[in-house]
């Protein structure tokens, strides 16, 4: 057989295709639908922590933190309860990792403040003495990207069909209700902060890029 | 296999990827050796501001090694090897020779149009498919001119079988296809944006969480096997029985290993999500078929140890044959440290930790990079008809890597059984051992020993890139193609 296939490459062609193609078809069918349903009491992220979303996803903060608690005591005992499949359901793109150079950060809204996020993502080793995480100075300069934000969670809402709008779920409306939604919520994660430079960016309606961050890891919970 | 005389062979698309393939491969590599100085000395992340961090360059080493220096090393030796285990020429074909050339150009802009976007933060953050979706439908283009080329150059053979190497360069080019789509299936979120001024480059995924995630490893996973594994194979099977002159040692068992491989890969992809949400089932199919997974992977690698039954005497004379010995073993040494890896109470100490990054780099620098290195020596002699510049140059390249590699590999095993272990040490009152900065600093000299491997492999790719430099410009001038073992001078 198999010195027939190699003189039709055709064939040969179509043979490996369904060879490499079927654990696919086997793995991905049978509970791809189930694996996304929401846990009880899940909300879609409001607008500025999907901004914040974007700015994590922008630096690459997934390449050296996971978002994945295993179920073992010893990662229970440092990050809080494992993670559950629904807790991820609006989650998109995932972003688990696949390396922890820093720690997990699923849970880390359990126990990290504003005020702990703003002086470490300026100067990590100040806050965590031997850390080799790079310094980000430039979110507080850099403007968030609101827009891009409200575009996101639009398209989750039209195309996937996530709850925004519903009763108890975080409010979208229009870019402007969505805008001023955004700003409020800024003002609000300002107040906590003491860089002057972030309050009067905020004040003038303006929302740099780590005041959406700290909005989204403050979410994580 | 023997050489047509009456054939003359198109070199030029061959040339134009074997350039690239030096140039992202010098460009990777050395982001890659800053990211590992960076994690041994952080303040280096910091003296580019936001384009110099850490977190911004890693996409970028990641897709420029593996999409830049690699791809481009499969698709210049596809050109060549198609050509000639196929019998045919670029010459006969004005169209096909279009389609290759237009593969060439379209290929090139994209990897630019990569660096670029990624440097300023583009990115979906899903790994190895970081491209936001404009670029992904480029390559989708250039991918389907890859094809038209490949089944064109086979519609027009004049040999009726086709050769192993093919074998693997077609899986390779189906399997990413299928692959590369469906894990990119993303949705553009400027359509949606109301009026809102937002980006035309963001999208999101498809799928969400827990389902991303397993098309994701289905695809990452996978994307090692049919850019990393699939064509590498492709190109041993070839260039060692022609460089070493000697038959392949059994055409059974590279059938075997073929379809072996084509079965089992697919399925491992769930060994990246053990202990996470998605079902236990596909995590141990996924654990299991990483362990069948040797098999197949050996068979090929075996099977290449073999081919040089009773000529080991040119592992002292050839240190292109040396590569291409290294390059199996490394694969037989990558490809049983993985299943290890995969077994689920192994699995729980390593994964998140270096011990990842290491298995990878074992396997790419040796098995990858040296198989493409040798590949293109070979070639070398052939599409430029002159003599390889220096033989010695290429020894001392040869040594330097391998002690390169030895020390980054080594280095990570440490690192990450490391961190493994004391991440779950817990002291006689049950609480944590250790808090997690304590087992940051711990890694100090191991971060900074992968660093100098990482600059030995590097300065080894220089080599590398001088020799054939020197090979195309002023190399001895061949009168005749020699037929197996490439000239060198000393």
């Amino acid at each position: 057989m198999f010195h027939w296939l190699e003189q039709r490459p055709f064939f040969f062609a179509v043979m490996l295709f369904l060879t490499v193609a079927f654990a696919g078809f086997v793995e991905a069918i049978p509970d791809f639908a189930k694996a996304s349903q929401p846990v009880v009491g899940k909300k879609p992220f409001t607008v500025l922590q999907l901004a914040g979303k974007q700015v994590y996803i922008k630096d690459s903060c997934n390449a050296c933190h996971s978002q994945l608690i295993r179920p073992f005591k010893a990662e229970t005992d440092r990050y809080g309860m494992y993670s559950l499949s629904g807790e991820y359901a609006y989650d998109r793109p995932f972003v688990w990792g696949s390396k922890r150079t820093g720690p997990d950060l699923h849970r880390v809204g359990n126990y990290r403040t504003t005020e702990w996020h703003e002086n470490h993502m300026m100067d990590p080793a100040a806050v965590v003495p031997g850390s080799i995480m790079p310094k980000y100075p430039h979110m507080f300069t850099n403007l968030a990207d609101i827009a891009t934000a409200y575009a996101n969670a639009n398209t989750q809402k039209a195309v996937f069909g996530v709850p925004y709008d519903k009763k108890g779920m975080p409010k979208l409306g229009t870019w402007k209700e969505a805008k001023a939604q955004a700003l409020a919520d800024a003002k609000k994660i300002a107040s906590e902060m003491k860089n002057q430079q972030v309050k009067d960016m905020v004040a003038a309606g303006k929302i740099p890029e780590i005041v959406a961050l700290i909005a989204y890891l403050n979410s994580l919970k | 296999m023997q050489s047509n005389a009456q054939l003359e062979y198109d070199y030029s698309v061959v040339k134009l990827f074997t350039f690239t393939t030096i140039l992202f491969g010098i460009i990777g590599m050395t982001i890659g050796v800053i990211l590992a100085f960076q994690l041994a000395f952080p303040e280096l992340s910091n003296l580019a501001g936001e384009y110099g961090t850490f977190s911004r360059l890693r996409p970028l080493h990641t897709n420029g090694v593996a999409f830049g220096f690699t791809l481009s090393g499969i698709f210049a030796t596809w050109y060549y090897v198609g050509q000639r285990t196929l019998k045919m020429s670029l010459k006969e074909s004005k169209f096909l020779m279009r389609v290759a050339k237009l593969h060439f150009w379209l290929y090139f802009i994209t990897i630019l149009l990569a660096v670029v976007t990624l440097i300023s933060g583009y990115t979906t953050s899903k790994e190895y498919a970081e491209l936001e979706w404009p670029l992904d439908l480029l390559v989708v283009v250039w991918w389907v001119l890859w094809g038209v080329a490949m089944f064109g150059m086979i519609g027009m053979r004049r040999e009726r079988a086709i050769y192993v190497s093919i074998w693997y360069y077609m899986s390779s080019f189906l399997a990413i296809a299928m692959l590369y789509i469906f894990n990119n299936m993303e949705v553009p979120t400027f359509f949606w944006s109301g009026d809102a001024p937002s980006s035309l480059m963001h999208s999101i995924s498809m799928y969400a969480g827990t389902n991303d995630a397993l098309v994701q490893w289905w695809y990452g996973h996978n994307a090692v096997a049919f850019v990393f594994t699939a064509p590498i194979i492709g190109m041993i099977y070839y260039y060692l029985p022609k460089e070493s002159g000697q038959p392949v040692f059994s055409y059974k068992l590279s059938v075997l290993a073929f379809w072996g491989l084509m079965f089992v890969y697919l399925w491992a992809g769930g060994h990246h999500l053990l202990y996470s949400t998605v079902p236990d089932w596909m995590q141990t199919m996924g654990s299991t078929m990483s362990v069948v997974l040797i098999l197949p992977s050996w068979g090929s690698a075996i099977n290449m140890l073999l081919t040089m039954k009773g000529e080991w005497q040119q592992l002292q004379t050839s240190p292109l044959i040396k590569f291409m010995i290294l390059a199996s073993t490394f694969y037989m040494l990558s490809t049983i440290e993985g299943p290890i890896q995969a077994i689920k109470s192994v699995n729980a100490i390593a994964h998140f930790t270096d011990w990842i990054p290491g298995h990878v780099h074992d396997g790419v620098l040796g098995w990858v990079g040296f198989m493409v290195i040798a590949g293109l020596y070979h070639m070398a002699p052939r599409i430029f008809k002159r003599e390889l510049y220096s033989k010695k140059l290429m020894d001392t390249q040869f040594w330097l890597q391998t002690t390169g590699i030895v020390l980054y590999f080594t280095s990570m095993w440490i690192a990450g059984i490391t961190q493994g272990m004391m991440w779950r040490a817990y002291d006689d009152y049950g609480s944590l051992l250790y808090s997690f900065i304590d087992t940051v600093e711990v890694l100090h000299p191991y971060y900074t020993l992968r660093g100098i491997g990482g600059l030995f492999y590097l300065i080894g790719f220089f080599m590398f890139a001088f020799n054939m430099y020197k090979t195309a410009t002023s190399g001895r001038v061949l009168e005749r193609e020699p037929e197996y073992a490439s000239p060198m001078a000393s």
